[in-house]
């Protein structure tokens, strides 16, 4: 039954990989078709693949079971979109990259570069009042580095959606057929 | 060349000079022409016979090569959003596909109401928009809109062409997409680089489409579920919607209800699927459904929906909706399955062939464990029927009863007539009051419910086909877009026009009776305030009626004519039955404060069904 907005405060967190055709307007289309349906994405992310007819769009989004199912459907009613997968956690590798500028001086340094030693994360750059620290990892590392980070002051902050892939010989777009849509 | 601007710098369209056509990198082989030329062979290739359209400045090249060779009728229309509807109109009727060629910027924007419309009632479209030139897209250029990026949200899919070689390919392939699957509206906007740049012309295309595979045929495991459902059932409605009318599926339907002993409801969009005079009929439900559809649907214990998608004006208050029925789904578009009611069997295909395949596994079935005795079921819905049919009040005032217009248009008619109706009032009406004969006769903005969808409808249906074209339109939603009669009367499309004329917005102006306390806010159109007796003019002993519909149908060269009185009605219909050569109007004048009944209240649980005011038959009697 229609239960939107789907997401919900005991939602589960979801991964979609999504194979779409490499082509101007794809990102709109998924974009409007999320804001239009009233679906509620967590982190977003695109880029292009090992085809380069194909970009891949990974979608993470806090839903329950029924809206995730709707969202699957009206993606693939766009012809653009070729495949969907829901990633299993358990079989898949999930990525973030987090830059955040500390604020740390001569004083408090040291402190935070422990904390970047223990969750083996690299300083890309050093001021005498502030580090730039670049992490990787799945959202919830990134989540406890940040809440960390906190007490020390953060100045500036960007962080990417997430990227997954499944572990396993296997590619997602083994499956899609042929690679003819490079023929426009 | 002069350096880019920084948004040329930026854009993602070519914009550098344009490559020759060499062997290897392009198609070579084939008949040379222009882009604008290749628009009109693929169009004849594909087998297009009828196209509506309105020129202008962006699509010129592609007008240029219509000529007297061309192998499609070309019917100008006066306003785009006309074309449009003229386009679904036609669809609706002929099964076929509608096309529509129009210009860039507001001949575009204007179609995007049509555009809408069609999505919502899943009619088949290629609408053909001008854009300008591919240097000059993103420079906020003379009439341009970005129309891809307008429609992303009422299309099934849309193209935008920048280079003239994909244009049969791409012709293909919207005329492909608009027409299989769930049929819906494809836009292809067309730059003037793509129309005047040469291209090798070659039929067929390959079409190159591999995130597009609808799923057509129903596969055996749902099937027996369904069956097997049947079989245990004792209270079954069959829930039929405008997807059984664009699958064909009449005949389907007529033996599913013969084979099964099932009650037939049906949408706004299907009525007529199966007659009216067919006793498993029980009319439309929903809003202002009759009592025994509605009343049927939440009493049952199996509700088959065929091609029907739970709208909330189907359902009212969701929860409450047929709260005791398993349901069974059957639907081309996987994703309305459970987007607004959970199922229990779900099917995904073709409406017509998965009923085709699902008949033997219910024959069978009955063949194995017996058919349930459903005489009890039809006791109670013959009871509701005899009860409550269909009625209305007589008017106070001297003026017609609409709901008699309808029905004496209805007996005067040739059985073959396509019904059109627009939106409102006599919509509802005519819904409840046709003795509908045929099905694909009858043609009906219903999800959106679009005003002035009538009389372009109307012509559109009477291109598709030489048969008498009756409209049925509101006084409000006729002069939406009256303009179109030009075009009625000088290309020949004699459609017959009855306007149910009561001065008022009639519809908004029940809402505000019964929910806003007789504030009648912005209703009163004082186009049909005169009554027996007086005469309609401008003289000082006239009723000043603005428009005056006779003289406006006149204006257009149409035959124009105003009844009063059930003898002047009578005589008028006959009139109009007779004239063929060209568009005739009649302006009945009915009651203002006539209302459709049945009524279920917007969000209110249909088991609430007002009868008629003081009267609910279902309240508490919910099983």
């Amino acid at each position: 039954m229609a239960n939107y907005p789907a997401s919900q405060p005991t939602s589960q967190r979801h991964t979609l990989s999504v194979l779409v055709e490499n082509r101007p307007g794809v990102l709109a289309r998924i974009a409007g078709l999320f804001a239009r349906r009233a679906f509620n994405i967590n982190s977003l992310s695109v880029s292009p693949t090992e085809r380069p007819d194909i970009s891949r769009v990974t979608v993470t989004a806090d839903v329950e079971e029924v809206p995730l199912e709707q969202i699957i459907k009206q993606l693939n009613k766009l012809l653009h979109v070729l495949k969907i997968v829901e990633l299993d956690s358990a079989n898949t590798v999930n990525r973030e990259i987090v830059l955040v500028k500390v604020a740390a001086d001569a004083k408090t340094r040291s402190d935070v570069l422990e904390i970047v030693q223990t969750f083996r994360v690299r300083v890309v750059d050093m001021h005498p009042e502030s580090l730039v620290i670049e992490a990787t990892g799945s959202s919830e590392k990134l989540d406890s580095l940040l809440a960390l980070l906190d007490d020390y002051g953060i100045i500036e902050l960007v962080r990417s959606g997430a990227v997954a892939l499944t572990r396993g010989p296997k590619a997602l777009s083994e499956k899609v057929l042929g690679s003819e849509i490079k023929g426009r | 060349m002069a350096l880019p601007t920084p948004l040329q710098a930026f854009s993602a369209v070519p914009k550098g000079p344009v490559e020759k056509l060499t062997a290897d990198k392009h198609i070579v082989n084939g008949e040379k022409m222009t882009g604008a030329q290749a628009v009109i062979r693929a169009l004849e290739d594909l087998g297009v016979e009828d196209v509506f359209g309105l020129p202008g400045g962006a699509i010129l090249p592609v007008y240029d090569a219509i000529n007297e060779n061309t192998k499609f009728r070309f019917v100008l229309m006066r306003h785009e959003q006309a074309v449009g509807h003229a386009a679904e109109g036609y669809a609706v009727s002929t099964g076929k596909v509608g096309v529509c060629i129009v210009t860039s910027g507001p001949g575009a924007t204007n179609t995007v109401t049509a555009i809408a419309d069609a999505n919502m009632d899943s009619v088949p479209l290629v609408v053909i928009t001008g854009q300008v030139g591919v240097g000059a897209i993103g420079t906020d250029a003379f009439q341009e809109a970005d129309m891809v990026g307008i429609t992303y949200p009422v299309v099934k899919h849309s193209y935008l062409v920048t280079r003239a070689e994909d244009i049969p390919r791409v012709l293909s392939e919207a005329y492909y997409v608009a027409n299989s699957g769930r049929p819906g509206p494809v836009v292809v906007d067309l730059t003037k680089t793509a129309q005047t740049e040469t291209l090798y012309y070659t039929w067929p295309q390959r079409m190159i489409l591999p995130g597009y595979n609808p799923t057509t045929k129903a596969h055996g495991r749902v099937l027996a579920n369904a069956a097997k459902l049947f079989g245990q059932s004792y209270r079954p409605v069959l829930y039929v919607g405008g997807g059984a009318v664009r699958s064909k599926a009449t005949e389907q339907v007529r033996k599913l209800a013969e084979i099964t002993g099932a009650p037939i409801v049906t949408t706004l969009p299907a009525r007529g699927i199966v007659p009216e005079s067919d006793d498993n009929v029980l009319g439309m439900l929903g809003m202002h459904g009759t009592v025994a559809a509605t009343g049927a649907v939440q009493q049952c214990d199996l509700l088959v929906a065929i091609g029907a998608r739970f709208d909330d004006r189907v359902t009212g208050s969701l929860p409450d909706f047929a709260p005791a029925a398993r349901v069974i789904h059957i639907d081309i578009d996987p994703a309305e399955i459970g987007k607004n009611r959970a199922v229990d069997v779900p099917i995904v295909g073709d409406v017509a062939t998965v009923l085709t395949d699902l008949i033997p596994e219910i024959v069978r079935d009955q063949a194995i464990n017996g058919k349930p005795d459903l005489d009890p079921w039809w006791a109670t819905i013959n009871e509701l029927r005899d009860k409550y049919p269909m009625f209305y009040d007589e008017p106070t005032d001297g003026s017609l009863a609409p709901q008699w217009v309808v029905q004496q248009l209805s007996d005067q008619a040739d059985p073959n007539t396509i019904w059109v109706s627009d939106v409102g009032q006599h919509q509802m009406w005519a819904s409840q009051f046709i003795d509908f004969k045929n099905p694909n006769s009858w043609i009906s903005s219903g999800g959106l419910g679009t005003m002035g969808f009538g009389l372009p409808a109307a012509m559109g249906a009477r291109v598709g086909f030489d048969k008498p074209v009756w409209l049925i339109a509101g006084d409000g939603s006729f002069q939406m877009t009256s303009e179109e009669l030009a075009a009625a009367f000088i290309d020949h499309l004699p459609v017959k026009i009855a306007i149910l004329n009561n001065s008022v917005y009639g519809m908004v102006r029940q809402w505000q009776t019964l929910f806003y306390k007789n504030h009648y806010s912005a209703t009163n159109l004082l186009d049909g305030e005169a009554r027996e007796g007086q005469t309609v003019g401008v003289g000082p002993d006239d009723i000043v009626d603005v428009p005056d519909f006779v003289r406006l149908a006149e204006a257009y060269g149409c035959v124009g004519m105003r009844a009063f009185t059930k003898e002047q009605a009578t005589e008028a219909i006959s009139k109009a039955n007779e004239i063929n050569d060209r568009p005739v109007l009649i302006d009945f004048r009915v009651w203002k404060d006539a209302m459709v009944w049945p009524m279920v209240a917007a969000g209110d649980s249909n088991s609430n069904v007002t009868y008629k005011p003081g009267v609910q038959p279902l309240k508490g009697s919910q099983n």
